[in-house]
């Protein structure tokens, strides 16, 4: 189907059957129960997060697991993907797709500038390079070019770009009613949503959450069809072996700048649909933290394969979403049925791993991940398969023997 | 003049942090050929060291004053800290007031049985994986560190004071023949930059003169052949782990006062420490010094406001515009040895 073979093909049926019924998938739990207010992640904020997320790692493994050069400073594009739709929601007019196309395309520029430069150098000097980059953008968004006072205030510093009432958006209208107008598809608001009772459970589909998952699902085939054709095996190349490439007498900087300004589109593509879910773009998203942020998710899911950055971002999303949810309250009431002694133990030494300890579980977690699962879930998954395979196979063989 | 040699002294501090943290880096990357991410939780470590032990001299037992009386006319409540109970008031008061200080002998073990353990612990396994994989378990420990220091010291900056007589400002120039007033510098920045450069010497004179600094300078040449003399570089390597973390510790240690300590200073400057290692060429040492001071003092000149007012907001990215030109012009950096890092 679409020029893929079948194992892809399956692939991508079953991502899309994932993201199209996720409204469905991520909420188990019957509305209002306790275990749905911890586990349930069917709402439209966290889902919306979950592709966009989902296309940022796409992005970044069509850079980093086919190329294997690790770019420290992805964030950069995010956050000017994220400035450039907020400025078209300003100026222009409160449809997202004008928006989108923007910051893919300001996004693309700034990749294949930076690009240009930090491709010179390979290895650490190109992770370094990345990362002085991405933090001379955050510095430059955060306070130089962020000065209220200044009349080149593209950012608004601190307080993050935001939609005001007296914004012209030339092809929209100012304000309805006295308040912002909201972000729409051709008039469909991508906050809309239509919910649905079956019993006592509640489903949400959210405009914002289906446009941007349809966006994600064509981000993923294109990743596919990049992974299986000569440029993505050209690419392989590079990461295996740059050196030899070169001896042949081929010249790989314009692949390997192919490749960064495709993934840096795709990060700008995130950034234009986090701001077209939310029209505010602040400069922390482009912190060099929030770049090591996609390293991690793409190392969690696996890097250099079709499924892993998707599995990644979910991954650390949902926990995140989970752990900062549980509190000392939450551990006492599952740890009941412990000696009061042991439970306040427990609770005591927890403490520290949920609620706003978060990032010390998710930093430990991919800590083990790089130390033990090199390929993160993905690999995980493999060798759990292929350790219950193989303990069939040794089942039935032990079974035959004596039969002999 | 009086102006420049202001912004030269004003760059000194923070590059004398940028050159004990860069020369850790780029010890442990000649040597071991590991890209330290952690490097930075090693400083802030090093800070909270300083911060423990001000709290640890500060630990008081509750005794009633009969003599005194609160406001409700019961017996006042007097906290003594124990080390003024031991060593007599005027004795543990003065213990206190230099804890910052006492606390580099306090942190130079905690630092070397960390680095210790990290290299032996965790990065040992990785010298055969790639440098990105390198990189990232570093990273992964870097946030782990600071999380732990959050949950432990929570979020916010603690203030941790120098001694008495090192706070507040001296007229330095008058002491060089300018006009009063023309240089005013704050002792511990003084002091500090006092520190970095007996640390930094001492770090070169123990590779320079000591037989095992010297069997070091000789594994980061050719490891490979000191290891066929049969000398266990290896062991000395891991060594020069926990020196370099000591290095690392006891800028942070003395860099509290400048700056009160929080969780995440040490990511803060990191990113610049990786900057200034590149620039100084990797694996080079005093190229990292020298990187240090340079761009600490030129960022001190990007400040002034006769500056800014021309570019405004170049005190933000100097450093990283720095960097970028030299990388692509110099790519071995300013003093980097042919066939470090070469790819």
């Amino acid at each position: 189907m679409l020029g893929l073979n079948k194992k892809d093909t399956t692939l991508l049926l079953v991502v899309m059957a994932l993201a199209l019924f996720a409204p469905f998938i991520l909420n188990p739990f019957p509305e209002g129960s306790s275990l749905a207010q911890m586990f349930n992640a069917g709402y439209p904020d966290l889902m919306q997060r979950f592709v966009i997320y989902g296309i940022l790692v796409i992005g970044f493994n069509i850079l980093f697991g086919l190329t294997g050069y690790l770019s420290f400073g992805h964030a950069a594009f995010l956050g000017i993907g994220s400035y450039s739709a907020v400025w078209v929601f300003k100026l222009i007019g409160m449809n997202v797709i004008p928006a989108i196309l923007l910051s893919m395309v300001m996004a693309g520029i700034f990749a294949l500038l930076i690009g240009y430069i930090s491709l010179r150098r390979s290895g650490i000097y190109f992770s370094i390079l990345t990362l002085a980059f991405a933090q001379m953008s955050y510095n430059l968004a955060y306070s130089v070019l962020g000065n209220p006072a200044s009349n080149y205030n593209l950012t608004n510093g601190e307080t993050g770009l935001q939609l005001l009432l007296d914004d012209p958006r030339i092809l929209g209208v100012s304000s309805v009613d006295g308040s912002l107008p909201v972000t729409s598809f051709f008039g469909l608001a991508m906050r809309d949503s239509y919910q649905l009772e079956i019993g006592s459970w509640l489903f949400t589909f959210n405009v914002g959450y289906y446009l941007c998952a349809i966006i994600m699902l064509i981000s993923f085939y294109i990743s596919i069809r990049i992974f299986r054709s000569p440029f993505g095996m050209m690419l392989r190349a590079v990461k295996s072996n740059q050196q030899r490439m070169n001896y042949t007498g081929l010249n790989t900087k314009p692949y390997l700048l192919a490749a960064f300004v495709i993934s840096g589109i795709y990060a700008g593509l995130a950034g234009g649909l986090l701001s077209s879910m939310d029209p505010l773009a602040g400069a922390e998203r482009m912190h060099w933290t929030a770049s090591g942020e996609i390293v991690i998710m793409a190392i969690l899911g696996g890097v250099g394969t079709l499924i892993g950055p998707i599995l990644g971002a979910g991954f650390n999303e949902y926990f995140k979403n989970i752990l900062s949810k549980i509190n000392d309250d939450v551990l006492h009431a599952w740890l009941a049925f412990l000696p009061d002694g042991l439970e306040n133990f427990f609770v005591g030494i927890m403490h520290y791993f949920v609620g706003k300890g978060w990032h010390l579980t998710l930093g430990l977690l991919f800590m083990l991940v790089i130390i033990f699962l090199p390929g993160g879930l993905v690999e995980g998954g493999q060798r759990l398969m292929k350790w219950f395979s193989r303990k069939d196979k040794n089942a039935t063989e032990t079974k035959t023997t004596p039969a002999e | 003049m009086d102006a420049i040699l202001l912004q030269i002294l004003n760059g000194l501090d923070k590059g004398s942090a940028y050159a004990l943290i860069a020369l850790g880096l780029t010890l442990i990357f000649g040597t071991l050929g590991v890209v330290n991410f952690a490097h930075g939780a090693l400083f802030m470590i090093g800070a909270f060291c300083a911060v423990t032990l001000q709290r640890i001299f500060k630990l008081s037992f509750e005794t009633l004053d009969p003599t005194q009386k609160d406001f409700l006319g019961n017996p006042l409540k007097v906290k003594t800290p124990y080390v003024e109970s031991w060593f007599g008031p005027e004795m543990g008061a003065a213990i206190i007031d230099w804890s910052v200080p006492l606390a580099i002998l306090f942190s130079i073990p905690i630092m070397l049985a960390i680095g210790y353990i990290m290299e032996r612990g965790l990065i040992k396994h990785f010298y055969k994986r790639p440098h990105a994989d390198q990189i990232l378990v570093t990273f992964g420990l870097a946030i782990v560190l600071q999380e732990i220091i959050k949950a432990v010291y929570g979020a916010n900056p603690i203030p941790t004071p120098a001694p008495e007589v090192f706070r507040g400002s001296f007229d330095f120039g008058v002491m060089l023949g300018f006009d009063p007033n023309a240089i005013i510098y704050p002792y511990w920045r003084m002091v500090y930059f006092a520190f970095a450069a007996v640390i930094i010497g001492a770090v070169f004179a123990f590779l320079q003169f000591t037989t095992f600094g010297m069997v070091v300078r000789a594994g980061m040449a050719d490891r490979e052949t000191v290891g066929l003399l049969g000398i266990n570089i290896d062991r000395r390597f891991t060594i020069m782990f926990g020196i370099a973390a000591a290095v690392a510790g006891l800028a942070g240690v003395m860099y509290a006062p400048i700056n009160s300590p929080n969780y995440h200073m040490g990511m803060d400057f990191l990113v610049l420490s990786f900057v200034v290692v590149v620039v100084g060429g990797m694996g080079s040492l005093p190229g990292a010094v020298l990187a240090g001071f340079m761009l600490g003092i030129l960022e001190a000149f990007a400040s002034m406001n006769e500056v800014k007012s021309i570019l405004p907001g170049i005190d933000q990215i100097i450093i990283y515009l720095v960097a970028i030109i030299i990388i692509l012009t110099r790519p071995r950096g300013l003093m980097g040895r042919k066939g470090v890092m070469e790819d």
